[in-house]
C-alpha cells in the first residue's frame, strides 16, 4: 500500500498526430520539463478516441486519462476534436455514475507549436491525479 | 426501426443486485442503430459495470455477447450454452427482445437494459423521431404521407386543433403541428380537397391488442 | 326561467353569454355566487370542462345547477377525458336535465394541465363530436343502435379567428359548420379588422351562422404579453397593451374593462357579428362591469 507521497499517477494521454503529439514532441525537442507519469498514444486525430478506449483504459488500471486535440477552428479533419470533446463529456458522466470522477478525465486543446502547453497540462493532470489518490480499480 | 434508450446505469445497476453471473446481451438490429443496444454499448455498459463493481467492493462475472436480432428464437439458440453459465440476462434489446428472450429461455430472468420508446426513424444522427403507431389502418394516401395519429399530439383525425401555433403544436414548440404540415403539403400536391373531408371516429380495435397477424 | 338559447340565436338581437369555471373541489359556494350573479344578465352561460386540462368540477354539474336556478346553460364537453361511450352518455343524461346547448370542444392536451401523467383519451375530435350530436339526434348511437329516447341539441363549437397560419383553421371551421354546429364562440377578439375580414368570410360560407366573438377580459399589461407570448390564437395588439401598461396603480382591471366595454360595443354598433361570449377567468364578478362600459 503506497502512501499519497509516494503514489505516481501512471495517466494516459490520446494525442493527435497533427497538433498535440507534434506539441509534445516539440516539447521533447525544446527540453521542456514534464512528469514522466504520462504514457501517449498517438491517435490520427482526436475524434478517433472512442468512448470505449478511455473506459478500457481506466479499466485496466489508469488513475487518470487525457484527450489532446487541435484547437477549435484548426481540426485537420474538420471537427474530429468537437467530436472528441463530446465523447470525452460522455465519458465524465459514465465516470460520475460508477463512483470514479470525472475530474480524472480532461481533454486539452493545443496546437502545434504549443509545447509549453502540452506539458503544463502533463503537469496540471498528474498534479491533479495525485491530489486524487490512486484509482479505486487498480489492484482490485 | 423501434427506437429505444438505455436506462440510467443506477437503474441498471439496481437491477442486478443479487446475481452473481450476468450475461449482457445486445442485439444487432434495431437497438444497434439507435445506439442504445449493438456490441458497442455492450461493451461500454459492461466496462462501466465492472469498474463500478470493483469500486463497490464487488466482483460479479460479466459476460457480454451480441445477437444479429433478440426478437426471433432462432437467433437466440446461440447463447443456448451461455444461458446455462449466468444467473440473469441483462438485454440491450426493445421490449420485443426481452420477452423473446424469456420466452426462449423461462427458466432465467431476464432483464431490460433498455426502455422501448417507438417506431421511428433517424433525423439526423443522434435523433430519432416517432413514425409510426401502428394503428392497423394506415391513412397516408389521404394525408399526404403525413401521419395525424402519430404525428398529432392528440391523434385528431380532422385537425387543427385550437392549440397550433405558427405551425407548431402548444404540446412542445419544438415539434410541428402535423396538421398543419398536412394542410401544406395537400396543398403543394394539389389536393386539398383531402383536407375538405370528413374523417369519421377512428377504429381503435383495428388491431385488438395484444396483437397477433397470421398468414392464411 | 330563461329564453331557450337557440331561439335567443334565431330572434335577431345581439347576443350575450359568458362563462363560469367550476371549483377544484365540492365547495360550490363561489360557483352559485356567479351563476346568480349572471345568469340574467347574459342569454346563455357556459360551464368549463376541466378548462387547460385541470381537473374540476364538471361542466355537466354546473349547468344542472344552472338549470336548476333558471338560467340557460351551454354544456362544454372536450374530448380529451371521455370516450366515444362516455360522451355519448353524457348526452343522454344532460338531455333528461333539460340541457340543451353544448359546445363541443377538442380539449387542451394533458401537459399543459395538472395531471400530467394522465392518458389523453381523444377517441373522437370536436367535429366527430358534433357528428355524433345529429347522429344521436336522428336516433341511433354511434354503434348504429337505435335510441329509446333521442336528444336534440343546440349545438356550437369554437374558432381562432387569429389562427397563425389562418388558413388550415378556416377549412377546420368550414367542417364544423357541415358536420352540424350552428353556433361559434371563437377565441378572444382584439383586432377587428382581422376579425371583420373573418366574419366576411364566415358569411360568404353561410350568412345564417351565429358567430359570437369571444371578449377575454384583460387584467394587466403582463396578462397581455403574456398571452401573446404563450396562448395559441391569442393577439393583444401593442396598442392595448400600451393601454393597459398606462393605467395608474390598482386600476390595471379597470382599464381592462373599459377595454372589453368598447370592443362590444363597437362590434355591436357596426353589426360585426352577432354577438359576443364574455371570457373573465376568475374575475366573473366584474362581467356586470363589462356590460356596464358596453352599455347595456
Amino acid at each position: 500500500m503506497t502512501s499519497q507521497s509516494q503514489f505516481e499517477p501512471q495517466i494516459i494521454a490520446f494525442a493527435c498526430h497533427y497538433c498535440a503529439y507534434a506539441a509534445a514532441d516539440l516539447a521533447g525537442i525544446m527540453r521542456l520539463q514534464y512528469p514522466t507519469n504520462i504514457r501517449i498514444i498517438k491517435l490520427p486525430c482526436s475524434g478517433t478516441v472512442d468512448l470505449l478506449h478511455i473506459l478500457k483504459a481506466f479499466e485496466q488500471g489508469a488513475d487518470g486519462v487525457f484527450v489532446a486535440g487541435c484547437l477549435k477552428g484548426g481540426c485537420h479533419f474538420i471537427e474530429g476534436n468537437i467530436r472528441a470533446e463530446r465523447r470525452v463529456e460522455r465519458a465524465k458522466g459514465i465516470l460520475d455514475s460508477i463512483g470514479l470522477g470525472r475530474d480524472r478525465l480532461e481533454m486539452f486543446f493545443l496546437s502545434a507549436s504549443e509545447a509549453p502547453r502540452f506539458a503544463e497540462a502533463a503537469r496540471e493532470m498528474t498534479e491533479r491525479i495525485r491530489r486524487l489518490g490512486p484509482s479505486p480499480i487498480k489492484g482490485v | 426501426m423501434i427506437v429505444a434508450k438505455q436506462k440510467p446505469l443506477e437503474e441498471i445497476r439496481e437491477m442486478i443486485e443479487g446475481y452473481e453471473r450476468i450475461l449482457v446481451l445486445g442485439c444487432g438490429t434495431c437497438t444497434a442503430i439507435c445506439l442504445a443496444g449493438g456490441d458497442k454499448e455492450v461493451a461500454v455498459l459492461v466496462s462501466s459495470l465492472r469498474m463500478a463493481d470493483k469500486i463497490s467492493g464487488k466482483n460479479r462475472l460479466f459476460r457480454e455477447h451480441t445477437v444479429e436480432r433478440q426478437c426471433e428464437w432462432e437467433f437466440l439458440d446461440e447463447i443456448e450454452e451461455q444461458v446455462k453459465e449466468v444467473d440473469a440476462i441483462l438485454s440491450l434489446g426493445c421490449g420485443v427482445g426481452v420477452q423473446a428472450i424469456s420466452e426462449r429461455f423461462p427458466e432465467i430472468l431476464v432483464l431490460p437494459g433498455l426502455d422501448t420508446l417507438f417506431m421511428g426513424m433517424p433525423q439526423e444522427e443522434g435523433i430519432w423521431i416517432e413514425r409510426c403507431s401502428g394503428c392497423g389502418n394506415c391513412i397516408l394516401d389521404e394525408t399526404g404521407g403525413i401521419c395525424p395519429i402519430t404525428r398529432c399530439a392528440k391523434g385528431l383525425l380532422n385537425g387543427p386543433c385550437g392549440g397550433t401555433r405558427d405551425g407548431k403544436c402548444e404540446v412542445d414548440p419544438e415539434k410541428d403541428c402535423a396538421w398543419t404540415l398536412i394542410y401544406q403539403r395537400l396543398e403543394k400536391q394539389g389536393k386539398l380537397e383531402l383536407f375538405d373531408e370528413y374523417h369519421p371516429p377512428r377504429n381503435f380495435q383495428v388491431v385488438m391488442r395484444p396483437g397477433k397477424f397470421m398468414i392464411k | 326561467m330563461a329564453k331557450p338559447f337557440r331561439e335567443v340565436l334565431n330572434s335577431g338581437k345581439f347576443v350575450v353569454t359568458s362563462e363560469v369555471g367550476p371549483p377544484k373541489g365540492t365547495n360550490l359556494e363561489e360557483t352559485l355566487r356567479h351563476i346568480d350573479l349572471l345568469k340574467d344578465r347574459v342569454d346563455a352561460l357556459n360551464v368549463t370542462d376541466n378548462q387547460s386540462s385541470v381537473m374540476r368540477y364538471p361542466s355537466l354539474g354546473g349547468c344542472i345547477l344552472i338549470k336548476e336556478r333558471g338560467g340557460e346553460p351551454i354544456l362544454q364537453m372536450t374530448c380529451r377525458d371521455r370516450n366515444r361511450l362516455a360522451l355519448q352518455a353524457d348526452l343522454l343524461f344532460a338531455y333528461t336535465q333539460g340541457i340543451r346547448n353544448v359546445l363541443c370542444l377538442t380539449g387542451d392536451s394533458i401537459p399543459v394541465g395538472d395531471h400530467k401523467e394522465a392518458k389523453a383519451v381523444f377517441d373522437l375530435d370536436s367535429v366527430q363530436l358534433l357528428k355524433t350530436v345529429r347522429t344521436m339526434e336522428s336516433g341511433k348511437d354511434l354503434g348504429g343502435n337505435d335510441l329509446n329516447g333521442a336528444i336534440e341539441f343546440c349545438p356550437g363549437a369554437i374558432v381562432t379567428p387569429e389562427a397563425r397560419p389562418i388558413e388550415p383553421q378556416l377549412h377546420k371551421f368550414k367542417k364544423k359548420m357541415a358536420a352540424g354546429a350552428e353556433f361559434f364562440q371563437t377565441q378572444a377578439v382584439y383586432d377587428l379588422d382581422n376579425f371583420r375580414k373573418f366574419m366576411e368570410y364566415a358569411r360568404g360560407l353561410d350568412k345564417n351562422i351565429k358567430i359570437l366573438a369571444g371578449i377575454v377580459l384583460l387584467a394587466s399589461a403582463r396578462m397581455a404579453r403574456y398571452m401573446n407570448e404563450n396562448v395559441p390564437g391569442i393577439f393583444v395588439p401593442q396598442a392595448l397593451i400600451d393601454e393597459m401598461a398606462s393605467a395608474e396603480k390598482g386600476k390595471a382591471l379597470q382599464k381592462g374593462i373599459d377595454i372589453a366595454g368598447r370592443l362590444i360595443r363597437q362590434i355591436r354598433e357596426e353589426a360585426i357579428c352577432d354577438g359576443v361570449h364574455i371570457m373573465a377567468i376568475s374575475r366573473e364578478e366584474v362581467v356586470p362591469d363589462i356590460l356596464a362600459a358596453a352599455g347595456f
